[in-house]
């Protein structure tokens, strides 16, 4: 997928004035936080097993290299294959070399990101293999040819009208008359259009939320049943995963799963988790006659030992996103590229570049909710943190801002100096501002004043004052 | 464009290099070894706890907050007449696909003889189905469905309606106990896995309530792509 993220600052202002999705996202985000927050207080043990779901990723990843070889191991010994993928093209060639080599004409997909991050439908497309989004929010912006815009809700930026008017477009031989008013008349729609598709794909291609070592087995983690549908009904099963996706044993799986539904959705768990060992057995009556395993790496490789490599505990439950309110202002698609919010805000400059994304990690006020409902723990701000100083490193910033952040740095650096100057500043700007108390424009302040008053000081450093109150504020 | 196999050194080589140069390869393969041949047990929550009355009723009432259905039957034989019963009263076809489980094969299907019952896998025209139950998890109330000859998957997703007859005595409190039971019960020593066994059949699902979405709006509704409805025939079968 193209990246849009360095017109980041041009697609907020845009979203911002977008009336739809401002509806959407008032009415989701709510919801969102709510069912997460009724799950928390459900289970009075969630905190001891986020730290213990850190626990295991952090142990994992200090020993991926021989869990990724233990895990291929134990696929390829049920019958399973396992690819091997650095690259996002590396990925599409080995998906439509399968599909080319079983004379696949359409594919079902489950919900995966993975598949997003290579941008595998226009792939299979261009070469004349029709890949069909069974996931219903996937599904309806598959139809409008658009990104997800959000990791476990692609859709949720629509509104119900967005909903019936694609239907009514897309959906050739549905009569005039079908009433398609309500949610379930929709979902009817779906279920039935996608039915037919099911029973005529060639090959099923889902992503997976855990990989389990122990076992060779994919798990994926959804509500609808699509993903089931895709990796049984298929002659073909291929997953796509990232190589982070890996837990060691049964039990880590189950430590994650007590933590993934209740931050994503907030149920306790969602409908159906399924585990996928190798393809169909002999003695079976349905499942794939074919598993494949395609391993992404895409840059996750390198964050091993970095300050990055944190993010690799990330189980994608779209909590930080839900609770963000960068997130909540602009939504989804704003952020450019396949993963937004917060967990993108970090992952995606490790991923694409930070000279594409600088304005990613800037995209944060530093409140920390990401933080603090991150059931992985991940220290999320401290890496915007890091990838704001690896930009300002690089030169990204433009001259201004790098000019002001200059300046700044050669005061706060000469404590004498900078209490010098802030004393100056602020005694002038308080007599200037003294009969009004605001000023509604401020030379190079242009980008406060433009949308609001700037509070004019009272005539005393916070340093002065905090020296004049004895350490007291 | 690379070979599978050097793709495959170059990704596992990075990781090494981002590893830290002092560490003990010895030490970490033992490490790997022995957590996949004993898997450590994690946290259990006490809500996966108590006695089997109450993890049982634990159980129903976990399931019933998610929209499943369940009936408390005390006799096996009673099973086929409670199924016409609930099939009829939802104005579904008096047919039945049902896995060729033993626990199944064996009820008295021939006393309700207005019944139809195929036993195989599900075909796309199928409105209910039966099937048996490897075992369930009180902590979530939640179905663990095991793939095999006597249990096809599509049994479990294509029909509008699921039945499942489920043992109380396969009711257990925590996941982790389901897969103790996997483990005991259908695990082999192999080699050939770096666990030295295998357990997992093709599909192991773990099932909580009917199918659903919220992709519009936001908004519950049941009935996606699997099941509309989830019924638990709930076999009594302990003291």
């Amino acid at each position: 997928m193209l990246a849009t993220s360095p017109a980041f600052t041009e697609n907020a202002a845009r979203a911002l004035a977008d009336a739809g999705l401002q509806k959407a996202l008032a009415a989701t985000r709510p919801r969102f936080q709510g069912k997460r927050a009724k799950a928390y207080a459900g289970l009075p043990e969630f905190e001891a097993l986020r730290d213990a779901a850190r626990d295991i990723k952090n142990h994992t990843l200090a020993h991926l290299d021989l869990y990724l070889e233990a895990y291929a191991q134990a696929v390829e010994a049920q019958g399973g294959q396992v690819h091997w993928a650095e690259t996002a093209e590396d990925a599409r060639r080995i998906v439509l070399e399968i599909c080319r080599r079983v004379g696949a004409r359409t594919v079902t997909k489950g919900k995966s990101m993975i598949a997003e991050e290579i941008a595998l439908n226009d792939h299979l497309e261009a070469n004349g293999i029709t890949p069909v989004e069974t996931d219903l929010g996937e599904y309806i912006i598959q139809l409008r040819r658009e990104p997800p815009s959000h990791i476990i809700a692609p859709a949720f930026h629509l509104n119900r009208e967005d909903w019936i008017a694609a239907f009514r477009e897309k959906h050739a031989g549905l009569p005039a008359d079908r009433p398609l008013a309500e949610r379930r008349d929709l979902l009817a729609e779906a279920r039935t259009v996608l039915r037919g598709r099911f029973l005529a794909a060639d090959v099923g291609i889902t992503g997976a939320n855990l990989l389990i070592a122990e076992t060779g087995s994919s798990v994926i983690v959804t509500n609808e049943g699509n993903g089931d549908l895709t990796q049984t009904l298929p002659r073909v099963h291929v997953v796509l995963a990232s190589i982070e996706k890996l837990v060691p044993t049964l039990e880590d799986a189950c430590t994650i799963l007590r933590l993934l539904a209740r931050s994503a959705t907030g149920q306790d768990m969602s409908v159906y988790t399924t585990f996928s060992t190798g393809p169909r057995r002999a003695e079976d009556a349905d499942g794939p006659a074919e598993y494949h395993v395609v391993l992404l790496d895409n840059g996750r490789s390198a964050m091993i030992g970095t300050e990055f490599q944190d993010m690799l505990r990330c189980i994608r439950c779209a909590a930080c996103m839900n609770h963000c309110p960068v997130y909540g202002s602009v939504g989804g698609h704003a952020y450019g590229w396949v993963y937004p919010g917060p967990m993108g805000a970090v992952l995606t400059p490790s991923l694409i570049g930070v000279d594409q994304a600088r304005h990613l990690p800037n995209a944060s006020t530093f409140c920390g909710r990401c933080e603090t409902v991150c059931p992985m723990k991940i220290p999320l701000t401290k890496m915007m943190r890091h990838w704001r100083e690896r930009a300002f490193e690089r030169h990204l910033p433009p001259r201004a801002e790098r000019a002001g952040l200059a300046a700044w740095a050669f005061f706060a650096r000469r404590p004498a100096l900078y209490r010098l100057a802030t004393r100056l500043a602020v005694g002038v700007l308080g007599a200037f501002g003294r009969r009004k108390g605001r000023f509604a424009a401020l030379p190079l302040a242009g980008g406060w004043t433009g949308g609001r008053d700037f509070p004019a000081p009272e005539g005393e450093t916070f340093q002065a004052r905090y020296a004049r109150r004895g350490g007291q504020v | 464009m690379s070979t599978a196999a050097e793709a495959r050194a170059r990704i596992l080589g990075r990781i090494r290099a981002g590893l830290p140069r002092d560490r003990d390869d010895g030490a970490r393969a033992e490490a790997v070894r022995a957590r996949l041949a004993n898997p450590p047990r994690g946290l259990i929550p006490e809500r996966a706890k108590g006695e089997r009355a109450a993890l049982i009723d634990r159980f129903v009432a976990n399931l019933e907050q998610e929209f499943g259905t369940v009936a408390r039957l005390a006799d096996a034989a009673a099973v086929p007449g409670h199924v016409a019963a609930w099939l009829a009263a939802r104005n579904l076809p008096a047919r039945l696909a049902a896995a060729p489980h033993p626990d199944l094969l064996a009820l008295p299907w021939a006393d309700r003889p207005s019944l139809a019952v195929r036993f195989g896998r599900a075909e796309p025209d199928d409105a209910a189905s039966l099937t048996a139950c490897f075992a369930a998890v009180a902590e979530t109330g939640t179905l663990v469905l095991t793939s095999g000859p006597d249990h096809p998957t599509t049994l479990n997703l294509l029909p509008e309606a699921h039945l499942v007859l489920l043992r109380a005595s396969r009711i257990v409190g925590a996941f982790e106990e389901a897969w103790d039971l996997l483990r005991a019960e259908r695990g082999r020593v192999d080699e050939a896995l770096p666990a030295g066994r295998r357990v997992m059949p093709r599909t192991v699902m773990l099932v909580t309530g009917p199918s659903r979405s919220a992709d519009i709006e936001q908004t519950l509704e049941l009935g996606a792509h699997g099941p509309r409805s989830l019924h638990v025939i709930l076999l009594e079968d302990e003291g």
